[in-house]
């Protein structure tokens, strides 16, 4: 976080065509506390330097304080737009390490949370990107259908934005009643929503002048500099975790990868609205086809036991007691997990010693690496394309700092 | 699922082309390895680095395009102390994935830097530096990046103070 002035190369030169423009923290279309220091010449943008760490919280370090069952609570508050994939991320590493697997219903599940979340974030990301360039209506359907996602999170998980849903070894809760049938009538109804959207800015002659051909990268760039997502995407670059090193079950569904070669801001949209329809699919392919049985692994050692049989059994409550108090051991090694967040690959390292606290707990951040490629979208172009691009990298900076 | 022992024997671990491509390419290069939990890591003498990470991005065979991670792990009071670590993705239909791994000591804990060969590993090495006090030679802008810039201390090493220092 610089206090004193950017050490902005062309600074030094000392000429005095340019000034420095300093845009945010506090700017409503930096979607956070990103600050960036322009440094302009009349309108074009000649440099720029993102100045970020003012949500800095120190996840990391927490970490290495808590046991690996808290580790999930710490996991939401990063990106918080999608808590569900960073919770999947920090449980399959942990499952990982102990070498356990969620049952099948646990998984699908995780599957259903990850794709709702992922329309939620989008439909975020759809909302403040059009509001930044002007388009305000579709901010307000955007969020109405947001309303109906975060509504289901809280019927399922207890809370709105930090539902801590997954546990190590399965998930917390069976759905509530009727809850599955109510996500089939939203799924069912959705794409006719994301119609909706596209009919107010697809053929919009003002927010296709505003985002065509704005924000370019090469490909070589956008690999060179780790982005991912609809980033990545939009380079002619065909890689999706979810589909090339598939996880939590995601070999069992069919689904598209949107893949576009324009390297532009609006390849980017039109990519993430498509992806949106895809994760619609996946969805309905898991209310179809949703397995019965268990939602947690018989691992008594480290997932809770039931409520039932703590209350009946004494082996039960021992174990329970055993786990809220101490934690429970993890054999020593190091594992990287990733999985495919709408922002590109959300990674968790994680070393153990042995004991019931993580020795190290590392998260690629997606929003971090994607940061980087900002500038170079942005220098030697207008300062109004400026926010286009924030929009475009989708970028939340609870996971920039974490 | 039962967790199976890690393979250690670099002659076992030549079964895996990554291993087997670098060994072939300098031996000095692999001091150790291991396939543990189905991820292969591979140790890199500290002077050896940037060469690995250059051979390993323009091999065609393994074609490591995408440095997915660089982080650190502070092993105090253990000597070497530090060590860095590199996550590589070989994004394309090979799909590698691959972990390398530096030891540096506690009181000269500098090594090169990883961004002539990969662009992106510029934050990550500024975010290592910042929590850890690494120095990465040749890196282009060398600063603190998630504290403020007058900081003292780097909070992520385990002899830091969790409260901070007073």
């Amino acid at each position: 976080m610089a206090t004193s002035l950017p050490h902005i190369a062309s600074l030094e030169s000392g000429t005095d065509r340019t000034m420095i423009l300093n845009m945010g923290p506090q700017h409503p279309s930096t979607h956070g506390v990103l600050r960036l220091l322009l440094e302009i010449e009349g309108e074009s943008v000649i440099s720029m330097m993102p100045d970020i760490g003012y949500l800095h919280t120190g996840f990391e370090k927490t970490y290495e304080a808590k046991f690996y069952q808290q580790g999930v609570v710490l996991a939401d508050r990063m990106d918080y737009l999608t808590p569900f994939t960073n919770e999947l991320g920090y449980v399959l590493a942990v499952e990982k390490l102990l070498g356990i697997e969620a049952p099948p219903r646990a998984q699908w599940l995780r599957v259903l949370m990850c794709e709702l979340i992922r329309i939620s974030s989008h439909l975020v990301w759809l909302g403040t990107h059009a509001l930044d360039i002007g388009a305000m209506t579709v901010f307000l359907y955007c969020f109405r259908e947001r309303e109906d996602i975060l509504r289901y999170v809280e019927a399922i998980g207890g809370q709105r934005m930090f539902p801590d849903y997954f546990r190590v070894g399965g998930v917390a809760l069976e759905p509530p009643l009727g809850w599955l049938e109510r996500v089939k009538k939203f799924v069912d109804r959705f794409p006719e929503n994301v119609d909706e959207y596209e009919d107010l800015l697809t053929g919009n002659p003002i927010w296709q002048r505003r985002i065509k051909g704005v924000g370019i990268i090469t490909r070589e760039d956008a690999l060179a500099f780790g982005t991912g997502g609809a980033i990545l995407r939009s380079t002619g670059v065909d890689w999706d975790l979810r589909r090339d090193m598939p996880y939590s079950g995601y070999e069992n569904f069919k689904f598209n990868v949107p893949v576009g070669t324009g390297c532009d801001v609006w390849t980017r949209y039109v990519l993430r609205v498509q992806e949106l329809r895809e994760s619609t699919r996946i969805i309905q392919q898991v209310l179809a086809g949703l397995p019965s049985g268990p939602i947690k692994a018989d691992a008594p050692k480290v997932v809770l036991p039931d409520r039932e049989k703590m209350k009946t059994q004494m082996e039960a409550l021992i174990y329970h007691f055993k786990i809220v108090t101490e934690g429970f051991r993890v054999p020593p090694g190091e594992v990287y997990q990733a999985v495919e967040s709408p922002r590109g690959e959300i990674g968790f390292y994680i070393v153990s010693d042995g004991s019931p606290k993580p020795y190290r707990v590392h998260v690629r951040a997606p929003s971090f690496a994607n940061l980087q490629i900002l500038p170079k979208m942005c220098e030697g172009r207008l300062l109004a394309d400026v926010v286009a691009c924030i929009g475009s990298i989708d970028i939340v900076l609870g996971d920039v700092d974490r | 699922m039962a967790l199976e022992p890690a393979v250690t024997d670099l002659n076992k671990l030549k079964e895996h082309r990554p291993v087997a491509r670098l060994i072939e390419w300098n031996a000095a290069a692999v001091l150790r390895g291991k396939y543990d939990r189905g991820e292969l890591t591979v140790w890199v003498p500290r002077e050896l680095i940037r060469d690995v990470l250059t051979f390993l991005k323009s091999d065609p065979e393994l074609d490591f395009n995408y440095l997915a991670d660089v982080t650190c792990v502070d092993w105090v009071p253990a000597e070497p102390r530090f060590e860095v670590v590199y996550h590589l993705l070989s994004i394309g239909p090979k799909k590698f994935r691959l972990r390398l791994k530096v030891a540096l000591s506690g009181d000269d804990p500098v090594i090169e830097s990883a961004v002539p060969v990969y662009t992106g590993a510029n934050y990550f090495e500024r975010e290592i530096f910042d929590l850890f006090g690494i120095h990465f030679s040749g890196h282009p802008n060398l600063r603190r990046i998630l504290m403020p810039e007058d900081w003292e201390g780097h909070p992520l090493r385990k002899d830091y103070p969790v409260e901070g220092y007073r």
